[in-house]
């Protein structure tokens, strides 16, 4: 039965990849249109897509929403749903690349620091900083946060290379994750201590929100989101490679230490800049990899771009409970990507030992 | 064919000396089995040969310097079978020998209908064809071993190196085995060098045998020169007979009596 089904399979290309991306790429796109056609106010839902076919060249349709309603579509709801699709695409990719680069299924693409280096930038910028940013003509959260994550995950990268066999091993860059990732949240809880007035402002900034995107969010992450895509996207193949150990990986001829710097430097980046955005929204880059691993396979050309997709998806979906259960007062996104990720996680898990 | 030539060649690792100056030639087509008992150095050749551990001295392919290659250009001409080789369970097994030609694909990896090719024929050859679309948790230890040998086939090297190949499998499989490398290496005209622990197959297979002992070379050559009873019994600390076999072979063979220290 196994070798007549292997026998079928046939010829390593015949399964057909592109028709997957296509397929995944078409359901971001079906799901952006879901995402902004829901909300509590605003247009009938099903008038919105026949306003958005209406805004394209040469089509003309009467979708019957008015200019405040299309304004609440493209204004406020636009930005929010193309923002999650960017951050749920992006650390879905960086969470599986990050996977693969560090042969470990628990990594996530905040090991390094990106997320405590995020959150110590915030932190300093509602503290510390403020008085200093106070004039500037940009929200200077993000651009602190950013700054300071990619910091921090140089500042890993120095210590792991600096006590590691090799510059860039993987075990003692993890090690020295976990260790400036202490540090780094050790001084955020120092500095919220001494200032308990902005608690709360920055564990909301911390539990991750889309809920204030605008056009210009948008526009700031787009340029990382889409080097650090592209990149991880491009480096799929070598993280096949580096599944079999750096050892092994060497003898095929793979510059092992540089490949791993590429591919956490993409990553990093990308990851960087939606949390400076967005604030850490957990759980999407540990599970997304894992979840698409579990229906498509383990390969890596597979799993980075298919990640991309269902991670945009995620997130996006993952966002309408979030403004439209309880009415106005909103749940922070992280919460429901917990909530609705860790059982879905469940079913797969149990589905994958029951074929098993 | 290719030849190896060492050239003083000495790995360390710290202060501590895994393999004293070591020089020899391993003609074209020729296959040295390394002998010694754990710790001997015989790994750490293979492993410098294979690009994985820095050495002195100089290792030259066909008169290139392995040193001065990049690790692409190595991989075209040296393809290693580690002792136990890190297995992604969920991998596809013409996924995996597909691996082995990372030395040729194109940029970002992007293999060509060529390279396809080659997997093709690396699968027939080896009679995996069958076994190809199964993922290698699944393949049994014999099994595997073949798998591992058709990546490292696919490479398209000269030189194979072989880390204690049979280490892990049962008497019938390590003959199949090494049946295996015998007939790749006459078929391919290949260069091996292995390192072993088995004695008499060693012997069976290789043409020639080369003895270490603490980083140093003790002999090397032919089976019957090199497996005396006396020579064993004092690097490997045993007790052994060496007799020679009805095939012309030399068989060691474990004795009661070993000292206990």
């Amino acid at each position: 039965m196994r070798a007549e089904r292997a026998t079928a399979a046939g010829r390593l290309a015949v399964r057909h990849p592109a028709r997957w991306f296509v397929g995944g790429a078409l359901a971001v796109g079906l799901v952006i249109v879901v995402g902004v056609s829901i909300g509590p106010a605003g247009p009938p839902a099903w008038r919105v897509p026949l306003a958005l076919l209406d805004r394209l060249p040469l089509i003309s349709i009467d979708s019957g929403v008015s200019r405040a309603e299309w304004n609440i579509v493209w204004q406020i709801r636009m930005p929010r749903v193309l923002l999650g699709a960017l951050v749920g695409g992006m650390l879905s990719a960086a969470g599986a690349s990050y996977q693969g680069v560090f042969r470990n299924p628990l990594v996530d693409p905040y090991l390094l620091g990106a997320a405590a280096g995020a959150g110590l930038g915030a932190t300093l910028a509602f503290t510390v900083a403020r008085q200093a940013t106070a004039g500037w003509p940009v929200d200077p959260v993000p651009i602190i946060a950013f700054c300071a994550a990619i910091l921090t995950v140089t500042v890993t990268y120095l210590v792991g290379g600096a006590f590691g066999p090799a510059t860039g091993s993987g075990p003692t860059l993890v090690l020295a994750g976990v260790a400036v990732v202490a540090f780094a949240t050790a001084v955020q809880t120092w500095l919220l201590q001494r200032n308990v007035d902005v608690v709360r402002e920055v564990y909301s900034w911390i539990l991750g929100r889309l809920s204030s995107a605008t056009w210009s969010d948008v526009g700031l992450v787009i340029p990382y989101v889409a080097v650090s895509a592209v990149v991880l996207v491009l480096l799929r193949r070598p993280l096949d490679v580096l599944r079999v150990g750096d050892d092994e990986a060497t003898t095929l001829g793979m510059s092992v230490a540089r490949t791993r710097l590429v591919i956490v430097i993409a990553a990093t980046l990308g990851t960087a800049a939606v949390v400076s955005v967005s604030g850490l929204i957990g759980f999407v880059g540990l599970i997304i990899p894992h979840a698409v691993r579990m229906v498509i396979g383990a390969s890596y050309r597979m799993v980075v771009p298919m990640s991309l997709f269902v991670g945009a998806c995620f997130l996006i979906l993952a966002d309408i409970p979030g403004r439209t259960v309880q009415g106005g007062a909103e749940t922070p996104i992280g919460v429901v990507t917990a909530f609705l990720g860790a059982p879905f996680f469940v079913y797969l898990l149990r589905r994958q030992q029951v074929r098993r | 064919m290719s030849r190896v030539d060492f050239c003083g060649v000495s790995v360390t690792y710290g202060e501590f000396v895994a393999v004293e100056p070591y020089t020899d030639t391993v003609a074209p087509g020729e296959w040295v089995a390394m002998l010694g008992p754990n710790g001997a150095g015989k790994s750490s050749l293979l492993r410098a040969v294979g690009g994985l551990v820095g050495f002195a001295g100089g290792i030259d392919v066909d008169g290139a310097a392995l040193a001065a290659m990049s690790a692409r250009d190595r991989a075209r001409r040296v393809a290693m079978v580690p002792q136990e080789p890190m297995i992604p369970g969920d991998m596809r097994v013409d996924d995996y020998v597909l691996l082995g030609r990372w030395p040729y694909v194109g940029r970002f990896g992007i293999e060509s209908s060529g390279d396809r090719d080659v997997v093709d024929r690396v699968l027939e050859r080896l009679g995996l064809t069958a076994l190809r679309a199964r993922v290698l948790g699944e393949l049994s230890g014999g099994e595997r071993q073949r798998v591992v040998l058709a990546r490292a086939l696919a490479q398209d090297t000269a030189v194979l190196l072989l880390d204690e190949p049979t280490s892990a499998l049962d008497i019938g499989h390590q003959q199949q085995a090494l049946e295996l490398v015998a007939e790749l290496r006459r078929d391919e005209r290949l260069t091996v060098i292995s390192a072993m622990h088995d004695l008499t197959l060693a012997g069976l297979y290789a043409d020639r045998l080369v003895l270490l002992d603490e980083g140093r070379l003790v002999a090397s050559g032919s089976a019957r020169d090199v497996l005396t009873a006396e020579r064993i019994g004092e690097v490997y600390d045993v007790c052994v007979s060496v007799e020679r076999g009805s095939n012309g072979g030399v068989v060691v063979i474990p004795q009661r009596g070993f000292p206990v220290p």
